[in-house]
C-alpha cells in the first residue's frame, strides 16, 4: 500500500534508559463508575503518553513481537513512527498487515502474541503494543479523510466473503487492496459478526467497528446484510449464477453449547450468545427506547458459567444491568482461565466475584418456570487432560445451593451447520467444522476457502484475522492461476 | 465520563462514504380482517429460495426488535413474498400501520426447514386464526403432492375467518368453525377433528398451525389415536440462524432450536408447558412496548418512514 518507511533515528534514549521508563498506564474510567455504564472502560493514551511509551521500544534486530503476531504487524516500524510523531504514517504502517487496528488494539490478547514475545517483558513490563496500536488507530479515525483512501486498480476478478466477522473483514481488506471486487455477505442486520453481537460496548464501542467498516467501504468493499448464505443463497449459486471467482467462508463459531443439566430451559437461563446479542446487537440495556427486552437484573443474583472472554463480557454486562451480586462459576482454577489477563483484572476491580473450582449440577425454579437457584458442586484439580490443563474432579459431598435469578451459560460453541449442509463436497471434521489447509485455508472445494472459528472452533479475533489474511493471499494466487489449485 | 484526547468520535469525513441502501419495499398491503393484514414485499433473493413452511425475520427501524413471520407465498418471477400479519405486540401493530410504498428495513430468510411434502394419503390441515395463512402454503404443496386434503379453519368470529376461498380451492373438503357461532359452525377446530376421528375417517397426517393452546389440544387428541401430527412453532427468536439458542424448545426432553431444527416439529414430542412458559418471559416488557406505541402510534410510524427516506442510514441493509 505504501512504500517501506525508513526507521527514523529519533529515539534519544539509550537502551538502559529505556528499560528504566515504566510502562505508561492506559487511562481508565474508575471501576465503580464504569460498572454502571456501557461506555468504554479504557480511554486511550494522549499523544504525550503514547510517545513516552513508544520510546521504551528496544528496537530488537529480530523482533519477536512481529513474529508472534498472527497477522505479522511490523511493530518496531510503527512504534518508531510514533516516536517520530508521525501518527498517520504509523497507522498506515499497521494497515499494511492489519485492516482493523482500532479493533485489535482493543480486544487482542496481546500477552499471548506481540507483548508476550517482547524482550523487555523478560526483565520489566513489556512494551504497551496494544495500547499504542489503539492510539494510532483512533488518531487515524479522527484525522484521516476517507476521500484520501486509495482504491487499487481493478483486476476484473470477483470474490464473495461469507460472514463479516474478523476473518471475513480481514480477507476483504487484503483482497480489495489487490484490486479484486469484494462483496461481503452478512446474516445479521449489522456488519461485524461477533464484534457487534458478541463483544460489549464497554470493551469495543460499535462506533469503532462502524468507522473501520467505513474505511473498508472507502477502499471499495461492498457489504450486503440480511443474507444467510446456505439459505438465502448457496455457495454454488454464488460461484455459478452470481459470477464470483472465489468464495471465502468465515461464518464463525455458531451454535451455543448448553451443559445438558436439568433446568436449562427455565426463564432466566440464557446462552452467552443470546444474552450478549440482546445487549450488544439489540441494545436491550436501552429498553424501551430500543424494542428488545431483557429480564430484570436489578438487585438480583446473577452467575455466568465459564472462564473465557465471553464469560467475562457477560458477567460485566450483567453488573451494568444492575445485578446485585455478579459472579463467575468456573470449574477449574483461575490459572486455567482462558480469558485475557486485562479482562480478569477489570472484572475484579468492578466487583465481580470469582467462584472457581465450582460447577453447577442443576438449575431449580420457583414453581412457575423462573430460575430460583443452582445446585453446585466443588471441584479439585486432578491430572492434566487433553487440553494440557489440569482436569477438574468433583469433590464428593460438596454440593450446595446458591440463589440465582439469572444464569448465563458461556462454555463455548459448536459448528453452525448451515453452510456445510448446503454445500455439496465441502469436507468437514468429525465435529462439523469446515476442513481447511493450515497454511492456505483452502477447502475440499475448488475456489472455496475458509477460516476463523468455523475451521478452528471458538478462538480469538486475532487468530481469525490471521486465517483471513492467509486465505486472502491464497485467493489472490488462486485467481491468477486457478489451474494450479 | 472522563474525556481525553483519544476518546473516539465520529469524524465528519465518514459522511463522504457512499452507502447504497437496500431495503424491502412494500408493493401491496390490504387488511384481510380486522387486525390481520397481507403484505406483498419485494425480496427477490428470498422469493427465489422459498419453500413452504419457511419464515422470515424482519426489523422495522434502527431501534426495532427482530420478529419471525411465516411466509404465506412467494413469487420468484416477480421477486416478491407475501406475509400475513396479525397485530399483537408493538412491532406487528407498527407493521400493520404501513402501506404500499413504505419499506421494511431488514427482511432475512427464508429460514427454517421446509415442510415435509410427500404423498401421505389423507392429510388434515388445521388453521387457527392467523395460523390459517401459515397452513395454507403447506396445504397447497400437500395437495400438489397427491394428498387428499381436508382443511379445518377456526376463528373467533366471522370477521376473522381468512383465506376461505383460497383454502376451498386446494381442499377436498373444508370445514369452518367460529368460537361464537357467528359464521359456519360454533365451536373449535378440535371439535371437527374429533368428528372426523369418530366417523372413522382414515387420517395419515395432521398439520396444525395456530395458537399454542390449539396446537396442544390437537396434539393431545391425535396422540391417543396414534395419528402423526406436525405443528409449526413460533417461539421468541433473535437471529434465526441457530446462533443465540433463544428459541430452544424441549423435544423428547432435549433442547432443539426452532429456527434451524424447526419451525415444524412432531407435536407428540413437544413439551408444550415449557413452550408456554418460555413464551411468557417478556410479557411485561411486551405490554409496556405496546402501551408506548398505542400512546402515540403516529410518532412511531413517522420514525419508521424517516428512516426510509434517509440517504445513508447508520447501518443495516447497505451495499
Amino acid at each position: 500500500m505504501t512504500e517501506p518507511t525508513k526507521t527514523p533515528l529519533l529515539n534519544v534514549l539509550s537502551l538502559k534508559e529505556r528499560m528504566k521508563v515504566p510502562r505508561q498506564h492506559m487511562i481508565e474510567q474508575p471501576p465503580l463508575e464504569r460498572n454502571k455504564t456501557f461506555t468504554e472502560v479504557n480511554l486511550g493514551y494522549s499523544e504525550e503518553l503514547a510517545r513516552r511509551e513508544a520510546a521504551r521500544c528496544l528496537e530488537c534486530a529480530k523482533p519477536a513481537c512481529t513474529h508472534d503476531c498472527p497477522v505479522g504487524v511490523k511493530v518496531k516500524d510503527f512504534v518508531q513512527l510514533i516516536v517520530a510523531g508521525d501518527f498517520l504514517a504509523a497507522a498506515a504502517k499497521i494497515r499494511e498487515d492489519n485492516v482493523l487496528p482500532a479493533i485489535t488494539g482493543r480486544v487482542c490478547p496481546q500477552e499471548d502474541h506481540c507483548e508476550g514475545g517482547c524482550l523487555m517483558g523478560k526483565k520489566v513490563e513489556p512494551l504497551g503494543i496494544g495500547y499504542l496500536e489503539r492510539f494510532v488507530a483512533d488518531y487515524e479515525q479522527r484525522h484521516m479523510d476517507l476521500r484520501d483512501v486509495k482504491q487499487a486498480s481493478p483486476s476484473g476478478k470477483k470474490v464473495a466473503i461469507v460472514g463479516s466477522g474478523p476473518s471475513g473483514l480481514t480477507a476483504a481488506g487484503d483482497l480489495i487492496q489487490k484490486g479484486h471486487k469484494v462483496h461481503v455477505f452478512e446474516a445479521l442486520h449489522e456488519i461485524g459478526g461477533v464484534l457487534v453481537y458478541g463483544i460489549p460496548e464497554f470493551r469495543l464501542p460499535k462506533q469503532i467497528i462502524r468507522q473501520q467498516v467505513d474505511y473498508m467501504r472507502a477502499m471499495g468493499v461492498e457489504f450486503e446484510t440480511d443474507v444467510v448464505v446456505g439459505r438465502t443463497v448457496t455457495i454454488d449459486e454464488l460461484l455459478e449464477e452470481e459470477g464470483y471467482d472465489a468464495v471465502f467462508i468465515g461464518t464463525g463459531a455458531g451454535l451455543p453449547q448448553f451443559m445438558g443439566i436439568p433446568g436449562e430451559h427455565f426463564n432466566g437461563v440464557y446462552s452467552a450468545n443470546e444474552f450478549l446479542t440482546r445487549i450488544n446487537l439489540m441494545h436491550a440495556y436501552e429498553f424501551p427506547r430500543y424494542d428488545e427486552p431483557i429480564v430484570d437484573f436489578r438487585g438480583k443474583n446473577v452467575a455466568v458459567v465459564g472462564g473465557g472472554n465471553t464469560a467475562l463480557d457477560a458477567i460485566r454486562s450483567a453488573l451494568r444491568l444492575g445485578a446485585g451480586k455478579a459472579f463467575i462459576l468456573y470449574r477449574r482454577s483461575e490459572a486455567e482461565m482462558p480469558a485475557r489477563i486485562e479482562e480478569v483484572k477489570h472484572a475484579k476491580q468492578e466487583g465481580i466475584e470469582f467462584q472457581v473450582l465450582t460447577a453447577p449440577l442443576e438449575f431449580l425454579d420457583d414453581g412457575k418456570g423462573w430460575l430460583k437457584s443452582a445446585r453446585c458442586q466443588k471441584m479439585e484439580l486432578g491430572e492434566p487432560d487433553a487440553s494440557g490443563r489440569r482436569r477438574p474432579v468433583p469433590i464428593a459431598g460438596s454440593e450446595y445451593e446458591i440463589p440465582l435469578a439469572v444464569a448465563v451459560i458461556a462454555i463455548g460453541t459448536t459448528a453452525n451447520p448451515i453452510v456445510q449442509s448446503t454445500t455439496p463436497g465441502l469436507a468437514t471434521t468429525k465435529k462439523g467444522y469446515i476442513q481447511a489447509d493450515d497454511a492456505t485455508q483452502k477447502t475440499s472445494r475448488k475456489g472455496v476457502f475458509a477460516g476463523g472459528d468455523i475451521v478452528t472452533g471458538g478462538a480469538t479475533v486475532i487468530l481469525a484475522m490471521g486465517a483471513g489474511r492467509r486465505a486472502a493471499k491464497s485467493i489472490d494466487e488462486y485467481l491468477s492461476n486457478p489451474e494450479l489449485w | 465520563m472522563l474525556v481525553t484526547a483519544a476518546s473516539p468520535q465520529l469524524p465528519q469525513n465518514v459522511l463522504s462514504v457512499k452507502r447504497r441502501t437496500l431495503m424491502f419495499k412494500i408493493l401491496y398491503a390490504e387488511f384481510l380482517a380486522p387486525g390481520i393484514k397481507r403484505f406483498v414485499i419485494e425480496a427477490p433473493r428470498i422469493a427465489h429460495k422459498y419453500q413452504p413452511g419457511q419464515f422470515v425475520i424482519l426489523r422495522l427501524h434502527e431501534q426495532g426488535e427482530r420478529i419471525p413471520l411465516t411466509i404465506e407465498q412467494a413469487d420468484p418471477d416477480c421477486g416478491t413474498i407475501r406475509l400475513v400479519v396479525q397485530s399483537i405486540g408493538k412491532t406487528t401493530n407498527l407493521l400493520n400501520s404501513l402501506n404500499a410504498g413504505d419499506s421494511i428495513l431488514n427482511v432475512v430468510g427464508p429460514l427454517g426447514k421446509p415442510s415435509e411434502i410427500e404423498n401421505f394419503g389423507t392429510v388434515v390441515v388445521m388453521g387457527g386464526g392467523v395460523g390459517t395463512a401459515m397452513a395454507y402454503p403447506t396445504a397447497v404443496a400437500l395437495k400438489q403432492a397427491g394428498n387428499r386434503v381436508i382443511s379445518i379453519v377456526g376463528a373467533r368470529n366471522k370477521e376473522l375467518v381468512i383465506l376461505e376461498p383460497e383454502l376451498r380451492e386446494v381442499s377436498d373438503s373444508l370445514m369452518i368453525t367460529t368460537d361464537d357461532g357467528s359464521y359456519a359452525d360454533k365451536g373449535f377446530v378440535t371439535d371437527k377433528l374429533k368428528q372426523l376421528i369418530d366417523n372413522g375417517t382414515r387420517i395419515d397426517l395432521v398439520l396444525a398451525v395456530g395458537p399454542v393452546a390449539m396446537m396442544r389440544a390437537v396434539a393431545e387428541m391425535t396422540r391417543k389415536e396414534h395419528i402423526r401430527t406436525i405443528v409449526s412453532l413460533n417461539p421468541i427468536m433473535i437471529d434465526g440462524t441457530g446462533m443465540c439458542g433463544g428459541c430452544r424448545v424441549l423435544i423428547d426432553g432435549k433442547s432443539e432450536f426452532a429456527c434451524v431444527d424447526g419451525p415444524e416439529f412432531d407435536a407428540h414430542s413437544i413439551d408444550f408447558a415449557v413452550l408456554v412458559q418460555r413464551n411468557s418471559t417478556y410479557r411485561d416488557a411486551e405490554q409496556k412496548s405496546l402501551q408506548e406505541f398505542q400512546h402515540d402510534p403516529q410518532a412511531q410510524i413517522a420514525a419508521v418512514r424517516a428512516g426510509q427516506s434517509g440517504c445513508c442510514k447508520a447501518e443495516g441493509g447497505t451495499l
